[in-house]
């Protein structure tokens, strides 16, 4: 009934180590600034012994499992599914401690850290999530934190900012250009240039200077694994139709999609219509990396517009860039309306309210059933990388 | 160390800039970014007359992520002006020349957003001589450095203080015009007194390349010029020029302000001689 041929399985589609030069095609790179680059070359060095040390291994594995909570269920959307006509599996990453998928990639870079003798976090955040994955790290392990954060995005993540500084880090309100995700980034680059020999830099999704969209998506990957062996015990065909993610920076996605590349599962990234980096960006850098970046006629970056301020950025990670030109992965967009419309009806049909970043994959899987994109009788896998709380005041305006 | 046969193949703007150090001279590189006021072009010719040995001409960018405060706001306020490569580049032409070589300077988006090609040839139409892109470091330079030196223009590579000495070697290689020494480990942006990183990172230039060598990055005062004269063979002066400009210094004032670093670097190197 599932025709499967139309996305073939490309062979460097499969998300293993990136080229020489950390390339994802044409992608990827290091483009940072010469007194950055020698910084990234102790990160990568440090991440490639640590990720075949079985003591690092271990170390991490027993952070996510104790104080993370994995692993997150999946959990399958019983009510939902049967008026979409689809059989939809929720990965719930919400779930962790810290509610979203960031404290996998910031556990991972916090104990790389200690091993490299840091003792201080510097973070970058948008909607906030990263921002108290990375304070609830640093606590943990005993480092200081410091998190760059757009004067806007201040405003609207109140809650967010309240728990870094309880958690003990340092907030440093970016007020440039966008005050948004984007400016905060910078900033936090800025910062680290001159701080190398005391600060790790954390950054927040596959984004960034080689070895950072790598690490972070292997660091990422335990999404996708994990629910690779829970779709294979749960579904008959062992592996779902769809799998499907937000897309900001592009790491839930990466992490969800490297579980599943070596498979038929068709791949789709769902950013914000006004955050469209893979859907609408053009080549270019920024950040350390060559990309897919929202630009105008004069090569400037436009600022993003989303109302899930971790999907309020211009790019995406070179990675995904790479999966679209191969058509390994789609990329589709939808807008603020259906976001918010879709954490509404998980929250009236599963009794999950998702972070708006999330209620993003929703709306596409309930656009796309409705529009016949999604054939009937489809599985798909979503992954729920966050969860709402943090979104209630900006929902209780729009609602 | 002396390589006789480097000088002879080097461009415009290294022989521009090696003759007038070989007198003794110590190099100033103001910088000014491009489209700030309506008449910027007028820095230019103020710098010139103060006795410039270069200029650097920065083409705004959206993310500055290597600038502080002032040129990020310079950026900002000239893109809000309308300010553009093309426009930039078209404000140039017509200019008479200004007897020193013009260095452009900004991000890799910018010259990736054109093409290579097309980049550095726009910049060899409007008289431009030497390229700075502070992303690009040497390892991802290889789609640039051709394409710039048959366009006739000199890729200037940077080095800093966490530049290891074999990677430093590279750098000094395969740079053109002069080597840009970033003086401490930051951002751009005035500074209280010259980092003790720009006499050691100079040295370690020097054991490897005899090519011009400018420190830049919080060079801000007559004081720190006469300074970095010391080990350096001149200075670069980005935000301390660009903070007046934004406080609403004309190309006079400026004028004076250059005169003032000019001297400074004279009286240097007539009491090293
Ligand atoms: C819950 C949640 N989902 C998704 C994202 C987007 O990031 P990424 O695309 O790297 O997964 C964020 C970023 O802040 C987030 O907080």
């Amino acid at each position: 009934m599932r025709d499967m041929s139309p996305w073939p399985v490309p062979l460097d589609g499969t998300m293993g180590e990136p080229r020489e030069r950390g390339r994802f095609g044409e992608y990827g790179g290091r483009y940072a600034p010469e007194s950055l680059v020698e910084a990234c070359r102790e990160v990568d060095e440090a991440f490639r012994e640590a990720w075949v040390d079985p003591g690092f291994r271990g170390a991490l594995a027993r952070l996510l499992a104790v104080h993370a909570g994995r692993p997150t269920p999946l959990t399958p959307a019983g009510r939902l599914s049967e008026a979409l006509g689809v059989r939809l599996y929720l990965k719930r990453e919400d779930l962790t401690h810290t509610g979203s998928h960031k404290i996998n990639n910031v556990l991972g870079q916090a104990l790389l850290a200690t091993r490299m003798g840091r003792r201080r976090l510097i973070a970058e955040t948008g909607a906030g999530q990263h921002g108290v994955a990375t304070a609830t790290a640093a606590a943990l392990l005993g480092l200081e934190a410091t998190v760059f954060m757009g004067e806007r995005d201040i405003e609207r993540q109140a809650l967010n900012v309240f728990r870094m500084r309880m958690l003990g880090a340092e907030v440093v309100p970016v007020t440039t250009g966008s005050r948004t995700l984007k400016d905060a980034t910078s900033e936090a680059m800025r910062h680290w240039v001159g701080a190398t020999g005391d600060s790790h830099y954390c950054i927040g999704s596959v984004v960034g200077p080689d070895p950072y969209p790598w690490m972070v998506r292997e660091f990422q990957r335990i999404i996708g694994d994990e629910a690779r062996g829970q779709c294979a015990a749960e579904l008959r065909t062992g592996v779902p139709d769809y799998v499907v993610a937000c897309v900001g920076g592009g790491s839930n996605a990466a992490g969800t999609f490297a579980g599943f590349a070596d498979t038929p599962a068709r791949l789709v990234g769902v950013e914000a219509e006004g955050g469209a980096g893979a859907a609408r960006g053009r080549l270019g850098v920024l950040h350390g990396c060559r990309s897919l970046f929202l630009q105008d006629d004069d090569g400037q970056i436009t600022e993003a517009h989303s109302i899930a301020a971790g999907l309020d950025y211009p790019g995406v990670g070179p990675e995904h860039a790479h999966l679209r030109d191969l058509g390994r992965a789609r990329y589709v967009t939808v807008t603020d309306d259906e976001a918010a419309g879709a954490a509404v009806r998980l929250a009236r049909t599963e009794g999950i309210v998702p972070a708006l970043e999330s209620a993003h994959a929703l709306a596409w899987v309930i656009r796309a059933a409705g529009d016949g994109d999604l054939p009937s009788g489809s599985t798909v896998l979503m992954t729920l990388s966050g969860r709402g709380d943090k979104d209630v005041s900006t929902l209780k305006e729009l609602l | 160390m002396t390589n006789p046969t480097l000088a002879a193949g080097a461009g415009a703007v290294e022989r521009h800039l090696r003759s007038r150090r070989d007198t003794g001279r110590g190099l100033l590189m103001p910088y000014v970014t491009g489209g700030i006021t309506p008449g910027w072009t007028d820095y230019l010719r103020a710098f010139a007359a103060a006795g410039a040995d270069a200029i650097e001409l920065g083409l705004p960018f959206s993310d500055p992520t290597l600038d502080g405060v002032t040129i990020q706001q310079a950026s900002e306020t000239a893109l809000a002006r309308g300010a553009s490569t093309r426009r930039i580049l078209a404000d140039l032409s017509g200019m008479p020349d200004l007897g020193v070589p013009l260095v452009v300077s900004t991000y890799y988006n910018l010259v990736l957003h054109d093409g290579p090609e097309a980049f550095c040839a726009a910049l060899r139409r409007a008289g431009v001589g030497g390229l700075i892109v502070p992303d690009l470091p040497v390892n991802e330079a290889d789609e640039l450095t051709d394409v710039a030196a048959a366009a006739g223009i000199e890729l200037v590579l940077l080095a800093s203080p966490a530049t290891p000495q074999p990677r430093l070697a590279e750098i000094a290689c395969r740079s053109r015009g002069f080597v840009y020494a970033v003086s401490l480990m930051g951002t751009t942006g005035e500074r209280a007194a010259l980092a003790a990183s720009a006499a050691e990172l100079t040295e370690r230039i020097r054991r490897v390349t005899d090519r011009p060598v400018l420190l830049g990055f919080g060079v801000s005062t007559p004081d720190q010029a006469r300074e970095a004269r010391r080990h350096a063979d001149g200075v670069v002066v980005g935000a301390a020029v660009m903070r007046r400009v934004l406080d609403g210094a004309g190309p006079d004032d400026l004028r004076a302000f250059l005169a003032s670093l000019r001297q400074a670097l004279d009286q240097e190197c007539d009491r090293a001689r």
